[in-house]
């Protein structure tokens, strides 16, 4: 069921689909540091695109994710939050939500990462609220995309990792 | 569309008859204020709807956020494990803004629950694997914040002001009925 009504959803949006190779890329992830997703090869990636840092509501998509972590990490998967926000607005806003896994910063030049992925909302200059699930190998076992204002949850990620070959 | 994936059982915390024609459940933070906000607005669709609604509670502390979340939530169950799980839930969000040891204790001895038992059930944390199960559940079933809404086992994508739940309930009657 999640996964036709996700297809679908793939479909309409163009985000990449399952069976694409994750488009490498390095970003930001602190003012002066950067993260490579193919140094995370040979575990799980989670790759949450979203519109913006400081939505202003409790337990907005980061802060959710934050919470669950400890579900996401029983599959050994890494979690990178990507939003076009800058370094430095990805540092405070980690600091006020205590969020404890990386946001990296699709800046400059802008959403050029999350246009690769078919994750970017050129009416509005942002992300678009996309979730990707790599497998171990850099595949894509898993997409969706979410209407901009829903915020998606995290059951789908959960499905696709419980879906993963051992 | 996100599906309630966790069915409700007679652990769960309810009001209203088990055979009504809607179920509203809701994953509630005691710390969050949107939570806080929607407590009395669904006290008035519960009085809207009476014998029609059924009302669940279930938890969903977003601890890393609200310091205080898990302990409440741990002090509302500690308190249905006697048979007081609303009389402490109400008060926990009537009190909101003074969460902490203090006011667990001070409304234990209002509810004539021993203060001495509760000090205990949160220092063993006695209720945290339910909890954690509720939180868990949650997740499973797209909780995707606080408070989040299910009615009749889909969730509430709508804002939760009353007339949007009440139009909301409404339509999920209609549906259940021709059904």
């Amino acid at each position: 069921m999640a996964q036709s009504s996700a297809s679908n959803v793939t479909h309409r949006s163009g985000v990449l689909p399952a069976g694409a190779v994750a488009p490498n890329f390095t970003l930001h992830v602190t003012p002066d540091q950067t993260l490579t997703l193919s140094d995370l090869l040979g575990r799980p990636v989670i790759l949450a695109f979203y519109p913006a840092d400081w939505s202003p509501v409790c337990g907005d998509q980061m802060a959710l994710y934050n919470e669950i972590l400890p579900e996401f990490r029983k599959f050994g998967a890494e979690l990178l939050g990507v939003s076009v926000d800058g370094s430095w607005c990805h540092d405070a806003f980690a600091a006020a939500r205590h969020l404890h896994f990386p946001l990296l910063a699709d800046f400059e030049p802008k959403g050029a990462v999350a246009r690769q992925y078919g994750a970017y909302r050129a009416v509005d200059g942002v992300c678009e609220r996309a979730l990707f699930v790599l497998d171990k190998k850099g595949i894509i076992a898993w997409s969706y995309c979410s209407p901009v204002a829903v915020n998606p949850g995290a059951d789908g990620i959960l499905q696709a990792l419980e879906d993963l070959p051992k | 569309m996100a599906i309630l994936k966790v069915p409700l059982t007679a652990e769960d915390h309810a009001q209203g008859p088990e055979n009504a024609d809607v179920t509203l459940v809701e994953y509630g933070d005691y710390e969050c204020s949107y939570c806080g906000q929607a407590y009395p607005i669904v006290r008035q669709v519960q009085k809207r709807f009476g014998k029609s609604l059924r009302f669940v509670f279930r938890n969903f502390p977003l601890s890393e956020m609200h310091p205080n979340a898990e302990a409440a939530a741990e002090v509302a169950e500690f308190a249905g494990a006697q048979g007081k799980f609303w009389e402490m839930h109400d008060r926990l969000y009537e009190n909101q803004e003074r969460l902490g040891e203090a006011l667990y204790l001070d409304l234990a001895e209002k509810l004539k629950l021993s203060t001495t038992a509760l000090r205990q059930a949160l220092e063993q944390r006695t209720f945290e694997a339910r909890v954690r199960a509720d939180f868990k559940g949650g997740v499973r079933s797209g909780v995707n914040g606080t408070p989040t809404f299910f009615i009749n086992g889909h969730r509430h994508d709508g804002s939760f002001d009353f007339e949007t739940l009440v139009s909301a309930i409404q339509q999920a009657m209609v549906t259940a009925k021709s059904a």
